[in-house]
């Protein structure tokens, strides 16, 4: 997940191609009802992107509940697998979900480097 | 410094991936076959559901495996004494298959025989419940094994994997009298996650259920097909 990850920022990085970014923050959303943990993917991360030019980025995961919507009565609820997923409401299997199974980059936070303004030419005349 | 600048992408996290897999299944549909994604945990019985279902099929429909394995080529050489085309796939560390793995594995195919010649793609993924239901390959179908002997529970602590499942197979049903298994059970909780998923029991030792497997995979594979499929002399 995390070489998948590296794989999109590269390609959001060279659409910025030939200036170079400096990422101070990558945010995503991860549902809960993925295969993803988020606690080992900001360790993986900040591991694998050390020396590179990702090194110094901040990974900031939103987790996302999952929520499923009983398809008899369509009230929405939050499946719980101690309860086999089923809804409240009318004991039905877990149909339709809402969210949860989100596995997205929602935005990325960066800088360019400022160029360093030319120094100021000197003024010839010497009242200045 | 650098003036601050934010993104908004919304972009799956998944998107490399995707697009490999996408490019997968374009070839898949030009070539007019049908490719299922085969997934289990370690010892299920992918390999044995192969062996018995390429040498009752292989007169029917040409087929071909890729055979996912982290680090040996056993379960090839099971598949390869079927007298089946099979390419090996070693992961490395890697605990799935993803696109690229596959994209690589159609190329070594592609070396040995004419894909269009094909009906079936069976892709053996590597054994692991988390991952592999995840990561997208180009397949038409997802199949998901699960053994009597892991127990009940296994569709509510690997959800995901038995969500995703197109069909899941409930194999080694032959050692139920042997284990304080519920069988209706496993199924009731498959059903739980997905609702609408078909599910068969197996036993590649006795050949219990097989029939109706392979009656699936027929309409699956005329679903996907087209014109539809024609048997074999």
């Amino acid at each position: 997940m995390t070489r998948c990850l590296l794989l999109s920022m590269h390609e959001w990085k060279q659409q910025h191609a030939p200036r170079r970014p400096r990422v101070n923050r990558v945010h995503l959303e991860v549902g809960t009802f993925t295969c993803v943990e988020p606690d080992q993917l900001v360790v993986t991360w900040s591991d694998a992107v050390k020396g590179t030019w990702l090194d110094g980025s901040e990974l900031v995961i939103e987790t996302v509940p999952l929520v499923g919507r009983c398809v008899r009565c369509q009230a929405t609820y939050n499946p719980d697998p101690a309860d086999g997923f089923h809804s409240p409401c009318c004991q039905h299997p877990m149909e339709e979900i809402v969210s949860g199974r989100e596995l997205r980059i929602r935005s990325v936070a960066y800088g360019f480097e400022t160029a360093t303004p030319p120094p100021t030419a000197s003024c010839p005349t010497p009242a200045c | 410094m650098h003036m601050p600048l934010e993104d908004n992408l919304g972009l799956n996290l998944l998107a490399a991936n995707q697009h490999r897999a996408d490019h997968n299944r374009a070839h898949f549909d030009a070539w007019n076959l049908l490719c299922l994604n085969v997934m289990s945990s370690p010892g299920a019985g992918k390999t044995s559901l192969l062996e018995r279902s390429l040498a009752a099929l292989s007169s029917r429909w040409a087929m071909a495996v890729l055979e996912g394995d982290m680090t040996t080529l056993l379960d090839a050489e099971r598949l390869g004494a079927v007298g089946i085309p099979v390419v090996p796939i070693t992961t490395g560390r890697a605990c799935h298959l993803d696109a690229a793995m596959v994209s690589g594995g159609l190329k070594l195919l592609q070396q040995r025989l004419d894909p269009a010649e094909l009906d079936l793609l069976w892709v053996e993924n590597v054994g692991n419940l988390v991952c592999p239901a995840e990561f997208a390959i180009g397949e038409h179908r997802k199949v998901a094994l699960l053994s009597v002997t892991e127990g009940d529970d296994k569709p509510l602590k690997y959800p995901v994997m038995f969500r995703e499942a197109d069909c899941v197979l409930i194999t080694k049903v032959d050692l139920l009298p042997h284990l304080p298994v519920d069988v209706e059970r496993i199924e009731t909780h498959i059903r739980q996650v997905n609702p609408h998923t078909a599910v068969f029991r197996l036993s590649a030792t006795s050949g219990e259920g097989f029939d109706a497997w392979h009656d699936w995979l027929g309409t699956q594979l005329n679903a996907v097909q087209s014109p539809p499929a024609l048997i074999h002399a």
